[in-house]
């Protein structure tokens, strides 16, 4: 369980990663490894270079910004899972990443791994992208013509393809900061803990009154993508929880955990957990 | 988790002053683990060693028509690129058979797959090169042409006219049958007030080690000598073994075995990378080693269970279990693993199958079928959970059907503990067990009477627990009945040599094996009680076939009862030579006098006479001074096997508390215990933890680990992600506790512990899941693991 022969840099800017993005083709950049690592021990992916942008200044920060309403928590593409875990900021500002990141994977992985790389990998199963989705947020990239913002309903958009450029890097994640009005669910079931997720729901709303707006619900572990049931949330909105389980149209296929049918049935049950989540808060 | 306390032993015949007998003493070998300088396989690197790769087939049954290797001997490294044809020169094949499993029949198998490969994993050609990497790269550079064949994979149609044959020399696909009618088990099921009947499955699952596989080979030209550093469990099974096959002597042959990093029987059988690895050595007279990784350990190392056992049990208005019946079949891939075979774990389910119970009327079938998947052969507690999940599933189902509560069914089954000695109705004898003790420390330990009243009160407020139990016998101390008899050329005596150094320090050899069990520790404490000095003052060889006495290593829960027992009368024997040197030097009488922490006292007063280093300088360099014609022998040895009984059996009882999550199907395991009777116990820290050990290796049967295959034969889920071992953060508390009932056939009274928690657990917790879910009138589950999907299915929600 050796990688095939690879080359390596590791260049001090984030304009040097995108030229030798531009050179290399096949090249792959290298953040805390720990799901490229594993693919290229296993020949499941070989490619000619590997771009290690951990020497690149200035990507490894948590903040709050100032923005729109709230303000804006920006999480930079090397900030490790343990930071976020341990931020101050996170837990204030942004309840729902703080409720993920003890479920993804473990310690060992969580020092390494970074909230950029999770984001750019875009594992169908994985927490972080289904967080990103729930909570609206932003994926600010960089490539040979400058930078962009993509927002998070265009990024995912196939199997671990993102909107993300050849020649893109992804340099932050942006998320809405929470206020007293918001409201977020987090629940997922895996075999065991820090196991990819057999189904997971990532959940934010705005309180309104008694009942609930603005519901948005991401789904994990059940497609291609992290998945909205657009009815679903339309329903939770008018507080009916019955209906926002039966509007379901999720069509997960059957995988080594579960089949199609189990992870459809674990699905309504994760919405009335998590539909009991985002009601009970209190601001 | 609570470790139990540093408690004296019991036991007075054992109770010399300054006794490790019974007492929790850190392992010797502790700190060089946990400084990261044990010493495994992997961290032997020798001078010109090279690495070898292994192109492994990817399907499950093809014919190779062709294999060009010229592009991989061109690639970077590479010293050699072999066949399967061109190493089957170099070392004979083997066939798994034993002569006492009548009618057992396999194929020949090659090191490396010729003409054909078997099962998708097996090897079909080998890249020595002086990396691994670059073994890896090569072998990415090897062209073979494949013609696919049909794969038999399911065992239930393995048998039947249509299925294709495997090997073709054999006629059909049976490996084995044994058929066993006791009793009179129709009259037994006529005159029962009920008759419960249910299919079990087992699984497939293998033993993942924290280790994997790893060998070096070292061929020297120059003294005609094999030297092979192992990760095993049998340094001297497999010196015969390589000898064997590579037709040289056994004395030409040297295995070493420094740590191991677990095995629980994945490391006692021979594997035909590990054997091909040994070939090219020979071949190409430098060191090559292997080191099985991950993703090729899931389709290498040995699977077991993958039981199908349709079973039926009678019983009595009264409880009276009147008869057991059971139909077992099972796939073992497409050979029988050598030399222990694949044969033995159906032949232990039809053993073991009812075994804590006094019922005289049993009629079993065991059918053992090849197929195209990795091979099947022995893992921790060989049969044992599957003939007690199908005993005890049967017994709380029997329980169940007359509404009886399922301690009280067993009370009134289990074999009298003042029956003894006694003998189960498939012939299995039993010295001493105490399944009405360690009933009743269980039901005490565990407050049942309190969990009942609990889980009825949680039922009302729909959370659904389950309490389980499961009796179970453990074969442990295998005498030669077990392999010796069939012709297999595996010892089960071993052998201790104890000598004494010159500064009075004392030195064990020992034929048992170090796997991180534990075992030096409890060899260390055998010699250091019966000898008589501080545990500070042994040191313990293990592991190398040149210096220590011929033994069988570690397997079947021997390594204590047998390799301990060896120990300590190696140490005694060493006693009564130093009290000679003494009575020589002292004028004193051997018999007045003993050897007590570390010196030579008076027998009666305990004062003090001379110390060993003293006795030792004389003894060593001046032994001019001692009575003419007095030799002093500092090096004493002593074996042991086991003749009085074919097994020391032990019993004991676990149970389970849970909850299932009736919306999700997630089964949380709240609480477990076992209490258990391994005889004397020599370091109640180690049964402990390999009680512990082993019921999560259970736990991991029982609800989490399978080796899933498509019916093409493809592993599904050959990696750490997809097969999920047991987990820390899953897995309850595990309290023990002890009954003590030595075995007379030695002196130290000790059985074997190494396997009861795996037996057990996952009966238990079957149990507890059916127990939780009766009242939802869910179907019981019988087909492990259970998933959660599988727990949805039987309460209707999927």
């Amino acid at each position: 369980m050796k990688p095939a022969p690879f080359a390596y840099k590791k260049p001090r800017t984030l304009d040097e990663a995108i030229a030798l993005l531009g050179e290399n083709p096949d090249a792959r950049i290298l953040a805390g490894g720990q799901s490229l690592m594993a693919t290229l021990n296993m020949r499941l992916s070989a490619p000619s270079l590997l771009i290690d942008i951990n020497g690149i200044e200035g990507l490894g920060e948590i903040a709050l910004k100032d923005g729109a309403q709230n303000g804006v928590i920006e999480i930079g593409a090397l900030a490790r899972h343990v930071q976020a875990e341990r931020s101050e900021t996170i837990a204030t500002h942004a309840p729902l990443i703080a409720c993920a990141m003890p479920t993804i994977a473990h310690p060992a992985i969580r020092t390494r791994g970074t909230l950029g790389g999770s984001i750019a990998f875009a594992d169908p199963a994985a927490e972080l992208p289904a967080c990103l989705l729930a909570l609206d947020g932003e994926v600010d990239a960089q490539g040979p013509k400058g930078k962009r913002t993509i927002k998070a309903g265009d990024y995912f958009q196939g199997l671990y393809e993102t909107a993300l450029g050849p020649q893109e890097i992804l340099t932050a994640i942006r998320l809405p900061a929470a206020n007293k009005d918001t409201r977020v669910g987090f629940a997922e079931l895996a075999r065991r803990h820090g196991d990819y997720a057999i189904v997971g729901l990532a959940a934010s709303a705005r309180a309104d009154g008694k009942g609930l707006k603005d519901v948005r619900l991401a789904y994990f572990g059940v497609g291609a993508t992290p998945l909205r049931p657009l009815k679903s949330e339309a329903a939770l909105s008018r507080g009916d929880i019955d209906a926002a389980v039966a509007a379901l149209d999720l069509d997960p296929h059957d995988d080594i955990q579960a089949t199609a049918a189990v992870k459809k049935h674990l699905a309504g049950v994760l919405l009335r957990r998590v539909a009991a989540q985002l009601m009970e808060q209190r601001a | 988790m609570k470790i139990t306390a540093d408690t004296p032993s019991a036991l007075t015949a054992l109770d010399r002053p300054n006794s490790y007998i019974g007492r929790a003493v850190p392992r010797p070998n502790l700190q060089r683990l946990m400084q990261g300088r044990g010493q495994y396989v992997s961290d032997v690197t020798l001078p010109r060693m090279t690495h070898v790769a292994f192109l492994r087939s990817p399907h499950a049954h093809a014919r190779i028509v062709s294999i060009n290797t010229e592009a991989a001997k061109k690639s970077p490294g590479v010293v050699a690129v072999v066949t399967g044809a061109e190493l089957a020169k170099v070392m004979t094949p083997w066939v798994g058979v034993l002569t006492h499993l009548k009618g057992i029949k396999s194929a020949p198998q090659y090191p490396i797959a010729v003409d054909r490969a078997c099962w998708q994993g097996e090897a079909v050609c080998a890249v020595v090169a002086r990396t691994r990497a670059q073994a890896e790269d090569a072998c990415e550079l090897i062209d073979i042409v494949y013609e696919e064949l049909p794969a038999v994979t399911d065992p239930e149609t393995a048998l039947d006219p249509a299925t294709p044959v495997i090997h073709e020399a054999l006629d059909d696909n049976l490996c084995f049958e044994r058929k066993l009618d006791v009793g009179d088990v129709d009259k037994a099921f006529a005159n029962s007030d009920a008759v419960v009947e249910a299919t079990f499955v087992c699984g497939r699952h293998t033993g993942v080690c924290t280790e994997g596989r790893a060998i070096i080979a070292d061929w020297n030209a120059s003294e005609q000598r094999m030297t092979v550093y192992q990760a095993t469990q049998a340094p001297h099974m497999m010196q015969d073994l390589f000898a064997k096959h590579l037709d040289i002597e056994a004395g030409q042959v040297r295995v070493l075995t420094k740590d191991v990093g677990g095995s629980f029987g994945i490391k006692v059988h021979t594997y035909a990378d590990e054997m091909a690895t040994v070939a090219l050595s020979k071949l190409l007279k430098r060191p090559v080693k292997f080191v099985a990784d991950r993703i090729e350990s899931f389709v290498t190392d040995i699977h077991a269970r993958d039981h199908r056992i349709k079973g039926k049990i009678g019983v009595t208005k009264d409880g009276v279990i009147t008869a057991f019946e059971i139909d077992d079949l099972t796939g073992i891939g497409p050979y029988s693993v050598y030399p222990r075979t694949s044969g033995i774990e159906a032949n232990q389910v039809v053993n073991l199958t009812g075994g804590p119970y006094n019922c005289p009327n049993y009629r079993a079938q065991a059918r053992v079928v090849f197929q195209n998947k990795n091979v099947m052969c022995q893992y921790r507690a060989v049969g044992h959970p599957i003939a007690v999940a199908v005993t005890e599933g049967l017994v709380e189902l029997a329980a169940a059907k007359i509404g009886m509560d399922p301690l009280e069914i067993r009370r009134r089954n289990l074999f009298a503990d003042d029956s003894y000695p006694a003998q189960t109705a498939s012939g299995l004898k039993l010295e001493l067990l105490s399944h009405h003790a360690a009933l009743a420390q269980l039901d005490t330990m565990i407050n049942y009477a309190g969990l009942r009243t609990e889980q009825k009160a949680l039922r009302e407020k729909g959370i659904y627990r389950g309490i389980g139990f499961a009796s179970f016998i453990e074969v442990t101390n295998p005498s030669a009945a077990f392999y010796g008899v069939g012709g297999a050329r595996i010892t089960s005596q071993d052998g201790a040599t104890v000598k004494l150094d010159a500064q009075g320090a004392i030195t064990i050899h020992s034929g048992v094996t170090e796997q991180g069990q534990g075992a030096e520790a409890v060899l260390a404490q055998c010699v250091a009680s019966s000898f008589g000095v501080s545990m500070d003052r042994v040191r313990v060889v293990t592991g190398d076939t040149d210096n220590t006495p011929y033994g069988g290593g570690t397997w079947a829960s021997r390594a204590a009862g047998i390799g301990g027992e060896a120990a300590w009368q190696a140490g005694k024997a060493l006693r009564g030579n130093v009290l000679a040197v003494a009575g020589a030097m002292l004028q004193a009488k051997p018999d007045e006098l003993d050897i007590r922490d570390g010196l030579v006292v008076d027998k009666v007063t305990g004062a003090e006479r001379l110390t060993l280093a003293e006795l030792a300088r004389v003894a060593y360099f001046r032994p001019d001074t001692l009575p003419p014609g007095f030799q002093a022998e500092l090096m004493a040895t002593r074996h042991y096997v086991p003749r009085a009984w074919p097994f020391a059996f032990t019993n004991g009882i676990q149970a389970s508390y849970l909850e299932v999550d009736t919306d999700t199907g997630f089964v949380k395991l709240l609480r477990h215990w076992c209490v258990e009777d391994c005889g004397t116990i020599i370091n109640p820290q180690l049964v402990n933890e390999q009680i512990r050990g082993g019921v999560v290796q259970g736990i991991g049967a029982v609800l989490f680990e399978q080796c899933l295959y498509d019916e093409r034969g493809q592993m599904l889920n050959g990696n750490m992600a997809d097969y999920l071992v047991p987990m820390a953060v899953e897995m309850p508390d595990i309290d023990c506790g002890h009954v003590v009932s030595p075995t007379a056939d030695s002196e130290l009274g000790a059985k074997g512990a190494g396997e009861a928690g795996t037996a057990g657990a996952p009966a238990c917790i079957m149990n507890a899941i059916n127990d939780a879910l009766r009242p939802l009138g869910a179907t019981p589950l019988t087909d492990m693991p259970f998933t959660p999907g599988k727990i949805l299915k039987a309460l209707g929600k999927v």
